[in-house]
């Protein structure tokens, strides 16, 4: 325990600065792999435990790309659109199979496909530590805001997630689809009967639940290496978030990331083996508190 | 769901008369069963084969007492793996701190984990399903991270080294293998003895009226919540059992016996023995120790073999080994008696 650097640390507006922002983008990328998660949950009502793996092929995909292109726009693509095709595909063979069963046994395809997707990944791309490396156009002079040190890389990352949760939120509320998706939450029974292919509807939350996670994987790929097995903690740490937030609330999974950023970021200077510990223990209180989670739906 | 129907009524014996014979006759087999693993080693002498029967019995008594959370509760819980850490925890401090004789840390462990689940337990058995399972989760890491970052205690994540000292008692000498394997084998006997016997008492099928439907169970006037709690404290003193043996044969505790992924194997063992038999987490264990022991001599890539069996029981046979032979065999009962 280290409550010194804490305190010091509280008190310098340089280091508040400089841990705020590193809070912002765990918080963030947290986000996108949470919000994927917890749009799953609220549509197909099912808890996808191979969602960190979408993450991991998110952030190998940008790598093959930025590597064979040089280009980081295209990197960003080839991680969102690959993961969302990879998405479907796993969504309508496998998953489609398991509705309406046991919980455990959805898990339980979920838990092989976690095995299945990191040995494949090693074999692809090898069992060593990868990086991409950061691209040219932001190895530039970081900003300095009050003092504290901010890569602008950062700020883009801050960026894409945060329009990426308003085009979430606006789409579900507002369009058409998003009432849809919706309805199809609430009764899908009802909207296959007006007509509408639910089938397609699962497939394509599954798709962009999965696109999201594989977003937040390129965009952590310049900042984080690269390994098989990757997604497994991103995937716990999402997991809390949804909890703390509550399952299916977008909101919810916003405020939860970022909460939780700010404990890892600030955590690790006053509790530096125990920022882990940290988190479960701020979900476990928020539960017994609240077991629906902050913004989590009474009766769920 | 009929993996998850565990001793309907309609299904086992009712509550009649037969409770009496059946309890001699589970006795009766657990003695065969011992007098049969207790001469092993005199027919053999393998040392794989005894170690393979010994972790058979660590994971064996944890998988077990997860299916009176699982299957006969209906409480699905991502945690129990923290009483098997604990088990192996305490009882490696103890015997290395106190040099207590082995029975006093034994037991002085199952006090600890019966409080220590107590605690968890009253926090977390109000909770319903999927936050069941999360809360549990959480526990389990943060029993995790505080042996991680406590590490003048626990060793970090090192683990428990040095070896735990087995003193002789009673003229069993545990640092002698057979010894080991022996009481291992007595210890796996006796806790699933004694889980049988929890699962066919009358609470036993308390638990499944609260897993079947909670709200009929406590208009009937079952206090819900201490019912969940005792069989939470219950499976939690058999996985710390568990843990117990583990920490014997390795000599030793380390951070992955108290990490998530013993859970998540807890877990899958129930799936693929099958949760509607009692014996079924059994040979669930064996399957994936056996499954875990051959696939890795053959490819270093075993999650993707794993992975395909895992797929070929969820989504083929859609229900563990031993529910699929059990309902093969009603089916063919049922054919044969012209129904």
């Amino acid at each position: 325990m280290d409550l010194d650097a804490l305190a010091g640390c509280l008190s310098s507006s340089a280091c508040l600065v400089t841990q705020t922002t590193s809070g912002l983008i765990i918080g963030m990328l947290l986000f996108l792999v949470a919000v994927g998660l917890t749009l799953i949950f609220g549509v197909l009502k099912i808890v996808n435990f191979s969602h960190g793996a979408f993450y991991m092929f998110g952030a190998y995909f940008a790598m093959t790309a930025y590597q064979l292109t040089g280009s980081f726009a295209l990197a960003m693509l080839a991680g969102a659109a690959g993961t969302a095709v990879l998405g479907l595909i796993f969504e309508r063979v496998f998953m489609s199979r398991v509705y309406g069963a046991d919980v455990l046994m959805q898990l339980l395809v979920c838990y092989a496909f976690v095995l299945i997707f990191d040995d494949v990944v090693r074999l692809i791309w090898g069992p060593e530590f990868r990086s991409m490396g950061m691209p040219a156009a932001f190895q530039v002079m970081p900003l300095f805001i009050a003092g504290g040190v901010v890569p602008p890389y950062y700020l883009l990352l801050i960026g894409v997630a945060l329009v990426a949760a308003i085009v979430l939120g606006i789409g579900l509320s507002r369009s058409r689809i998003g009432k849809v998706i919706r309805a199809a939450a609430h009764n899908p029974g009802m909207v296959s009967a007006l007509g509408i292919n639910t089938g397609l509807i699962y497939g394509g939350v599954f798709a962009l639940g999965g696109m999201l996670a594989g977003l937040a994987g390129a965009l952590a790929a310049p900042v984080r290496s690269l390994t098989p097995g990757m997604g497994f903690s991103v995937l716990i740490e999402s997991f809390i978030v949804t909890v703390i937030g509550g399952m299916g609330s977008i909101v919810g999974a916003l405020v939860g990331a970022l909460l939780l950023g700010l404990i890892r970021s600030f955590g690790s200077l006053g509790f530096p083996l125990f920022t882990e510990g940290l988190m479960y223990l701020f979900m476990v209180i928020v539960l017994v508190s609240k077991p629906t989670g902050l913004f989590g739906k009474e009766a769920a | 769901m009929t993996e998850l129907e565990a001793g309907r009524a309609d299904r086992l014996a009712p509550v009649r008369s037969v409770s009496a014979l059946q309890r001699y006759r589970d006795v009766l087999i657990a003695l065969i069963a011992f007098a049969v693993l207790a001469t092993l080693p005199l027919l053999t002498d393998s040392k794989a084969l005894l170690d393979f029967v010994i972790r058979c019995s660590a994971y064996g008594l944890f998988a077990t007492s997860l299916n009176l959370l699982v299957g006969y509760t209906g409480l699905t819980s991502f945690g129990h793996g923290m009483f098997f850490g604990l088990g192996a925890y305490s009882f490696g401090l103890i015997m290395q701190k106190l040099g207590v004789p082995i029975p006093v840390a034994f037991v002085a462990t199952l006090a600890i984990t019966a409080l220590v689940a107590a605690v968890i337990g009253a926090i977390c058995v109000r909770l319903k399903e999927i936050y069941f399972a999360f809360v549990t989760l959480a526990f389990q890491m943060l029993i995790h991270s505080t042996i991680l970052s406590w590490a003048s205690f626990t060793g970090g994540d090192q683990g428990l080294r040095g070896g735990i000292p087995r003193p002789a008692f009673l003229g069993i000498n545990l640092a002698n293998h057979v010894d080991l394997y022996v009481v291992s084998c007595a210890l796996l006997v006796l806790g699933l003895l004694a889980m049988r016997q929890i699962a066919q008492s009358p609470f036993g099928y308390t638990l499944r009226m609260i897993r079947d439907n909670a709200a009929r169970a406590s208009f009937l006037g079952i206090d819900v919540w201490r019912a969940k709690l005792t069989v939470f404290v219950l499976a939690a003193l058999f996985a710390s059992m568990g843990g117990m043996v583990m920490a014997l044969f390795v000599s030793g505790a380390y951070p992955e016996f108290a990490y998530w992924t013993i859970s998540g194997e807890g877990i899958f063992i129930n799936m693929l023995g099958g949760v509607s038999t009692f014996l079924g987490p059994m040979v669930g264990t064996v399957l994936l120790l056996l499954l875990n022991d051959t696939v890795t001599r053959f490819t270093e890539y075993h999650g993707i073999v794993l992975g395909v069996v895992i797929l070929f029981f969820a989504l083929g046979l859609r229900k563990g080994l031993l529910d699929f032979v059990a309902e093969w065999y009603t089916h063919r009962r049922d054919a044969g008696e012209g129904r």
